[in-house]
């Protein structure tokens, strides 16, 4: 009965959010209030509606209830609790199902926290949300129903892909999914105030906060993917450029620069063309990153589930929404008030030219993405394009974004003078120049010299522009809005991930070789020894567990335990890697196939500093939480409701 | 409503974006040509499944041989087992399979409990042969023409309309080269 009800319960909020949509929209053409208020409640109906089919979802996954196709698929008696949990999203019915959860949840929101909004501006983009929810129930009850029934019900399921079977992935895709659907407000907000014809600094200020939310849940979404990527792939790298990381990183870029361009709408009324493209496209970039994890359009070494029949459903909401969105965009442009124009040299010009330098980086990231698509269009080859153009191309670009991340800060919004900056960019060149010098001494390479020393000048230069801010006084440092500190702390954690990153490129090493109990390999000043390899068994795997004991020069030992795991449920081989996270040098050691008697091929890393890359990125994420914060941002009350 | 020319451009680009990912989407991305395609088939030095007895590519040359990539813990492989078997037992073609990562004993008995097809089994344990053949995973199937050069490459299950289809055509025009 509980799929029943959940099916349900999920064709009733494609009802309601068909009202939702068509009511408002008519009504705030009409100015008629009644209608236009039909919108929150319905948004709060529709978002009880979807987590009531959720939570039936969930107790079908809890109580193994094998008779739904989507349960006996994807989960297994012997799984543990947690599993079974993360089983409701780990296949694509059910995190179909959490996206739309999240995107009601969103929706649902809004008439709470947007009391004060004009009323038609409000009503306006909620129908627009209702519009998204209607293209997603209809893609879920036409093509990915997950509460389809089996018959006949067979006596246990297939388990879960054991890859996902890790705390990190059960956590993933619902932080991932809050930063992607987050941007749907954005995306709302901005079609209304197409609608509307008006997009000014209290639009801006309203929606500041919505994305910050969304592009903080993101930075963790993805830095939680990285990390579980780099310990339990056993590959040893923090990020691949696989055409699914990049397409979670692309609505991160786009998502960095709405917040900033959005930033300069709602300080300097301007921008307000850019800022409204810029919300279209980063909604649009994250149904893009649901597209190719789903469709199976590139090969990744994440593609889990893929099937072209969806891939066209999910392609044609894409199409209508983004289509929408620009061809609103094309017809209501000119009637955008362009606001002042922004002089070269004051903050705005170098925010500015953080966004043109962040959507060339998401071009770049685009191109080498999809390049392999179109190579084969036009000459049938297969291609891929790999780190090296990665590397090559974007680089290059973020260092000279950390120049005008640093100097921005320091500039005045009005027309500035760079003579005023003057000792400051002294400084800043000097200090550039030693550290560069100075690495480029130890580590040889150009890149990794220009690395450390533009990293070292963000952190000085984001301390500077504190210290500017509170006139070098200790009780107005204390004073500082919350945006002032999220400002300090996300350029720092950047810095931060730089310094990680750059460190990684120059310093890391690896080694691979057939070891027998008792031989060692030596790397990097430790001698990593296979000490033994014991079988065993849990609930839902057996393993092969290697104790590799790490000595380093002074004689300390730890011990890694990498282990080879059998899932038998899927007829599937993991590896999980041993490693000890370390402020300094991570070591890490990941055993592969072998036997007792020609030894078991064993990979042994050291990673200076990697760990610093995720702390950096968490700094980011906790950053945007800490500007929510801000007074200034939350809307001004006393406005007129109609 | 004016219409601002400039405003329609991100428009045209999401289109053409669009188009692109159509025409992607009728792709298979796993269609990869071999780059053994017209090659010689890669010289090795392995046993059989039964016993310890050397093979090599000798013992595959002679014959138009549709080589198999198969294992006793290959879920799929055991889709496409039944047609493997009409096609030995009709004699269609000359069918050769390579046990993949297996030990002796496990695929010894999988083919007792689903029958033999295989006029020749090379044991490659060690991903040896395998390697060199660019495998990502079984079952996979190569048409190896009588000269022992790699003809044609299909990535998982071998269906009963591919084999119709595109196998049997180039096996025959192989055999009226030959």
């Amino acid at each position: 009965m509980l799929a029943e009800f959940g099916q349900i319960c999920l064709v009733l909020a494609t009802l309601v959010a068909i009202v939702q949509f068509a009511l408002p929209i008519y009504g705030a053409h009409h100015r008629n209030i009644g209608l236009m208020r039909l919108a929150n409640r319905a948004a709060g109906l529709q978002f009880i509606l979807i987590a009531a089919a959720f939570v039936a979802l969930t107790l079908l996954f809890l109580h193994s209830d094998f008779s739904v196709k989507l349960v006996a698929s994807h989960s297994h008696t012997d799984k543990p609790l947690i599993y079974k949990i993360s089983g409701v999203w780990g296949n694509h019915e059910g995190s179909i199902l959490l996206w739309v959860l999240i995107l009601a949840l969103y929706g649902a929101l809004v008439p709470i926290f947007g009391k004060a909004l004009p009323l038609t501006l409000r009503s306006r983009a909620l129908a627009i949300q209702g519009l998204l929810a209607v293209g997603f129930l209809m893609f879920i009850l036409l093509t990915s129903n997950p509460f389809e029934r089996l018959n006949p019900v067979p006596i246990n399921g297939q388990g879960l892909n054991p890859l996902l079977q890790d705390p990190g992935l059960a956590i993933h895709p619902p932080f991932l999914y809050l930063g992607y659907v987050g941007f749907s407000l954005a995306f709302s907000f901005a079609l209304a105030a197409l609608i509307e014809g008006r997009v000014d600094a209290v639009w801006a200020r309203w929606l500041r906060p919505w994305v910050l939310l969304a592009w903080s849940f993101l930075t963790i979404g993805i830095t939680i993917g990285s990390f579980w990527a780099y310990y339990e792939l056993g590959w040893g790298g923090w990020w691949m450029w696989d055409p699914v990381e990049n397409v979670s990183f692309m609505p991160w870029l786009v998502g960095t620069a709405l917040l900033h361009s959005i930033m300069v709408l709602g300080t300097r009324h301007s921008l307000a063309n850019w800022t409204i493209l810029l919300a279209i496209a980063a909604f649009s970039f994250s149904l893009v990153g649901t597209f190719i994890v789903r469709s199976g359009v590139l090969v990744s070494v994440h593609a889990f589930a893929v099937d072209p029949a969806r891939g066209v459903a999910i392609l044609i909401l894409l199409g209508l929404a983004t289509g929408g969105g620009l061809a609103l965009y094309a017809l209501r442009a000119a009637s955008l008030e362009v606001g002042p124009s922004i002089p070269m040299i004051s903050r705005g010009g170098a925010l500015i030219a953080n966004n043109v330098l962040l959507i060339t980086a998401t071009a770049t990231v685009f191109l080498g993405t999809f390049y392999p698509l179109f190579i084969d269009m036009i000459s049938a080859e297969k291609i891929t394009v790999g780190a090296p153009y990665f590397n090559l191309t974007f680089g290059p670009l973020m260092l000279l974004l950390i120049g005008f991340m640093g100097v921005g800060p320091v500039l005045k919004w009005r027309r500035d003078d760079l003579s005023r900056i003057r000792g400051f960019l002294i400084r800043s060149v000097l200090l550039i120049l030693v550290i560069a010098v100075l690495n480029y001494l130890f580590g040889k390479a150009l890149w990794g010299a220009m690395g450390f020393g533009l990293a070292t000048f963000l952190i000085y230069a984001t301390l500077s522009a504190l210290n500017r801010k509170s006139s070098g006084q200790w009780q107005r440092l204390k004073r500082l809005p919350a945006s002032d500190w999220g400002f300090a702390l996300a350029h720092l954690g950047l810095a931060i991930t730089t310094l990680g990153i750059t460190s990684m490129g120059l310093w890391s090493t690896d080694d691979v070789q057939r070891l027998k109990v008792g031989e060692q390999i030596n790397l990097a000043g430790y001698s990593f020894t296979l000490e033994e390899v014991t079988p065993g068994q849990t609930q839902n795997y057996q393993y092969l567990a290697a104790d590799i004991a790490v000595t380093n020069k002074s004689g300390a030992t730890t011990t890694l335990i990498s282990e080879r795991r059998f899932y038998p449920v899927r007829n599937m081989v993991t590896t999980e890697a041993g490693f000890r996270l370390a402020p300094g040098k991570t070591i890490f050691a990941a055993i592969g196939e072998g036997d007792p008697d020609q030894g078991w091929v064993t990979r042994v890393y050291a990673h200076p500093q990697v760990i610093w890359i995720w702390i950096g990125a968490l700094l980011m994420a906790l950053a945007g939480f800490v500007s929510l914060f801000d007074r200034r941002l939350r809307f001004q009350r006393g406005h007129n409701e109609t | 409503m004016k219409l601002n020319l400039k405003a329609l451009l991100p428009l045209i680009l999401f289109a053409g974006l669009i188009a692109a990912f159509a025409i992607g989407l009728t792709r298979d991305p796993r269609v990869l040509p071999s780059q053994l395609i017209n090659k010689p088939f890669p010289e090795f030095e392995l046993t059989g499944v039964y016993d310890n007895n050397p093979v090599t590519l000798d013992n595959l040359k002679g014959d138009v041989s549709l080589v198999n990539v198969f294992g006793s813990w290959c879920v799929a492989c055991l889709q496409e087992h039944p047609l493997l078997m009409d096609l030995a037992a009709t004699d269609q073609v000359r069918v050769v399979g390579i046990n993949w990562r297996d030990d002796r004993t496990k695929a010894q008995q999988w083919l007792e409990r689903h029958g033999d097809p295989y006029d020749l089994l090379i044991y490659d344990p060690h991903s040896e042969l395998v390697i060199d053949l660019g495998i990502t995973g079984a079952p996979e199937s190569f048409i190896v023409d009588q000269n022992g050069m790699v003809r044609y490459k299909h990535v998982g299950v071998v269906t009963p309309k591919l084999w119709k289809e595109t196998m049997l055509p180039i096996i025959r025009s192989l055999r009226s080269e030959g």
